[in-house]
């Protein structure tokens, strides 16, 4: 005969609280939840930038700048291990070729020497491997060093992590809110600023690489026109339109050395002012010393910020570097040099933002169409199977705050395509009830007492609904694998909304059903 | 008194009319595949790439002024639309030629002309981006989540079922999706990552519902020994009538309000959605189980395929 166990019951009435208890937190606000005792459940549903209003950014590291710069590192290596070494090593043609660095040697008896002195180079990595492959032919006329595929993926991997270091210097600059900055991939970092609509200084903040360095000017070449000199080159001005200047490319003092830079103002103009380290407030100081009276140019991300001349040597390591700022551009100069410069430089691969209002506004239709769903399957379900329909209306209910409690507790991110998968699921999970209840009618018409056509209703339907909620929560699972960022927010609740409807379904209405049955014992069922 | 959508006991003799719906299918497929093909779908930015804007105006600007203004600006096709509100503009400008610097600098340009030709009280609601790497990997993914969706739910079924169920239900999906599309290319509503969740969910809720009518055609197929397989099938379908319109009606009912009330963004999606459920609806009745007569189902293939029953225990009575 038909019977429910008691520690069932109670189970299932526990989780029913426990839904309930987590969800409710969810109706107060953030501040008065602050004054409650600590093990009161005080989790609130995380909602997903699309909801609170905010930016979401993709940045990509330039890959090929990185191993460019790798290869042009590696000359410089080559040179001074040839330089230095004793005898002085002969070479020629040294440059980078493709994906390696190749060169020849003057005299085919300086292969081994070579090789030797080269040696160091080629590191053994955990791997096993080597890090450069050193080939350097019998004649010595044709040699190359190509880094291992190894050593190029931890560089950039090094690279990544240092970009990511310096973004979140920046962001945090700028004082935006609780920004999240994570790597994503191989090369691209995932930079999230909560309640940021517009983030267009950040993005031109992150534009730039802000590298900057100290050169002199070459007088010799017009800085107009004609011809560069070897050693030096043309750079266009930063703030003056058309306007280019002639500077040696040897870097005097570099922007790694600087240690402060804050903006201010100098007779009334927006400047920036900057400190030296030890280190480069020497180099400065003998740079100034030796060079009294002519231009000093100060290059950023290959764009010439000014060229004052050198008045007298500036020994403090202290400096004011003025350019035609605007107020903005004094402060953003400023945070940039603090923050440090970006390894390589980032390219957005993919901008989302969303203001605050359209955020706000997103909650409320979603709110409203939430409750208004609700109501309507509601009045349905009473309408077409009576007191039966209630019961699915209570399921229904609960359902919804199993849904809540699990967000909360799973620190899952809500959506707006996540309320449109609650929606749809407070249409499908009555479905789980619907086929019971059908179930139980053809039972009925059959001929069964209504305690046997329910609890056979129940039985049957079971197989169904298990077998029509895997393969929707396939589908779930897939989207959730598969899908980024908001759409993961649907699968998540459209994935817990059929593990709840099926709780709710199978056992909360069974046992109300059940228990009212064996209470009331009915004659007849009026499903 | 309660209301019956459908009543007691049906007998609507489906499958005699199955070459009719058959041939609307085919005649609805081929319209889609045709305006897929030709026409083409409004891809949105998530797939073509490119900038979308929604600004928020003091006062309903003029499109055509805006147009022509926002034309001017040699940024290539620019398309406008109201989104909910004769204030609120979708601004889509196409991808730009050349890096990220491009398509910020576009972003800036479009902003500074609409603040000089409205004046400085736009609230910007949505900015987006979306790069060709990333639109392409989008692409990508969409087709392998819907291709290995349909995959893990063919094997699902072939292992509870049997093979012509699987071939069912892969039909009525096929189906379902590209007339999906083919809404979406007649309809010319965006699509875009929303879309392919909709189409995702619309797979899940179809094969939901013709799994229910295939639990029940096997059921009887072990009741009913000696019932012509026609007759049968008919049954099937009927017994579970009821059930498959309640369900339809009830999810309809709150992606109805999800239409009216969920805001502009929502309401493509639910729009992709109401269509799904119908038409996810009328593949279980007039493709899945008719399909099965097509390819052949007998009650003898459930014996030679070693067809097992699985739910023996829920037949006590």
């Amino acid at each position: 005969m038909i019977s429910f166990p008691k520690w069932k019951a109670a189970l299932i009435v526990l989780v029913c609280l426990l839904g309930v208890v987590y969800t409710l937190p969810n109706f107060v606000s953030k501040s008065n939840l602050e004054g409650l005792p600590e093990w009161v459940p005080n989790q609130h549903i995380n909602l997903g930038l699309d909801l609170q209003g905010g930016s979401h950014l993709l940045l990509q590291v330039d890959t090929d700048d990185i191993v460019k710069k790798m290869l042009v590192s590696l000359t410089e290596t080559v040179r001074t291990s040839f330089r230095s070494a004793e005898p002085r090593i002969g070479y020629r043609n040294l440059k980078v070729s493709r994906n390696s660095v190749s060169f020849s040697l003057r005299k085919p008896e300086d292969r081994e020497a070579a090789r030797l002195a080269l040696s160091p180079i080629a590191v053994m990595m955990p791997t096993g491997q080597r890090s450069h492959l050193i080939e350097i032919s019998d004649d010595g006329s044709s040699a190359s060093i190509t880094p291992s595929e190894q050593a190029i993926k931890d560089r950039i991997s090094a690279v990544v992590l240092q970009s990511i270091e310096i973004v979140g210097r920046r962001v945090n600059e700028t004082g935006v809110n609780e920004p999240t900055i994570q790597r994503q991939g191989a090369d691209r970092i995932l930079v999230q600023l909560p309640g940021l609509g517009d983030p267009q200084r950040i993005i031109d903040l992150l534009g730039q690489t802000a590298q900057m360095t100290f050169h002199l000017v070459d007088l010799s070449g017009s800085a107009t026109g004609g011809s560069v000199p070897a050693g030096s080159q043309r750079l266009p001005s930063l703030n003056e339109e058309g306007q280019t200047y002639v500077i040696k490319n040897r870097v005097m003092v570099s922007g790694e050395n600087l240690e402060d830079a804050q903006p201010t103002f100098q007779q009334g103009q927006p400047v920036v002012s900057i400190r030296f380290n030890g280190l480069g407030g020497k180099q400065f100081g003998r740079v100034t010393t030796e060079n009294v009276g002519k231009p000093f140019a100060i290059v950023l991300d290959g764009k010439v910020v000014s060229a004052p001349r050198i008045n007298e040597p500036i020994l403090g390591g202290a400096a004011i570097i003025s350019g035609g700022f605007n107020v903005q551009g004094a402060q953003d100069l400023a945070l940039l040099l603090r923050a440090g410069a970006l390894p390589a430089p980032l390219n957005i691969l993919e901008q989302r933002s969303v203001g605050p209002d359209l955020g706000a506004d997103s909650i409320e239709a979603g709110k409203i169409a939430g409750i208004i769903g609700l109501v309507a399957v509601a009045i349905f379900m009473i309408l077409t199977y009576g007191l039966f329909g209630i019961v699915a209306n209570i399921a229904l209910a609960m359902n919804m705050f199993l849904i809540g409690a699990s967000l909360s507790v799973l620190g899952a991110t809500l959506t707006l395509p996540g309320i449109a998968g609650i929606i749809l699921t407070i249409g499908m999970a009555v479905d789980a009830n619907v086929l019971i209840f059908e179930r139980i009618r053809e039972e009925v018409r059959n001929g069964k007492s209504p305690i046997n056509a329910i609890e056979s209703g129940y039985k049957r339907a079971f197989t169904t609904i298990v077998d029509a909620n895997v393969t929707t929560g396939i589908a779930a699972v897939i989207l959730f694998v598969m899908g980024s960022g908001p759409v993961k927010g649907f699968a998540v609740t459209l994935g817990v909304g059929i593990i709840c409807s099926m709780f709710t379904a199978i056992l909360l209405s069974r046992m109300i059903i059940t228990l009212w049955a064996q209470r009331s014992r009915p004659k007849t069922l009026n499903v | 008194m309660k209301i019956k959508l459908v009543p007691a006991k049906t007998k609507v003799p489906f499958l005699q009319q199955r070459f009719i719906t058959f041939g609307i299918s085919a005649v609805l497929i081929l319209l889609s595949a045709f305006m897929f093909f030709g026409p083409g779908l409004n891809k949105g930015i998530d797939f073509e790439g490119g900038i979308m804007i929604e600004a928020g105006f003091e006062t309903a600007p003029d499109l055509g002024d805006m147009r022509s203004s926002l034309g001017g600006l040699g940024l290539g096709q620019i398309s406008l639309q109201t989104f909910g509100a004769p204030d609120d503009i979708l601004i889509r400008v196409q991808r730009q030629d050349g890096d990220a610097e491009a398509q910020k600098n576009a972003v800036a340009k479009v902003k500074a002309q609409l603040v000089a030709d409205n004046g400085a009280g736009i609230s910007y609601r949505r900015i987006e981006f979306v790069g060709p790497t990333v639109s392409a990997e989008l692409v990508d993914t969409a087709i392998l989540a819907v291709l290995v969706s349909v995959l893990a739910i063919l094997i699902y079924i072939w292992l509870r079922f049997e093979w012509h169920y699987s071939v069912g239900a892969i039909a009525a999906l096929g189906h379902d999706v590209i007339l999906t599309i083919g809404m979406f290319a007649i309809t010319g509503i965006e699509f875009n990552i929303a879309s392919i969740a909709a189409i995702l969910t619309i797979v899940g809720y179809s094969i939901n519902d013709t799994v229910v009518v295939y639990d029940r055609i096997r059921e009887n197929f072990r009741r009913y020994k000696k019932m012509d397989v026609k007759d049968l099938l008919d049954l099937s379908i009927n017994e579970t009538l009821s059930r498959t319109v309640m369900t339809s009606v009830t999810t309809l009912l709150a992606l109805i309000a999800l239409f009216v009330f969920g805001g502009e963004v929502i309401r493509g999606f639910a729009t992709a959605m109401i269509f799904g459920v119908v038409v996810g609806t009328y593949s279980s009745i007039f493709v899945a189980a008719p399909i099965l007569l097509q390819i052949g189902l007998t009650h003898h293939n459930e014996e030679d395929d070693g067809f097992k029953p699985s739910d023996d225990e829920a037949y006590d009575v």
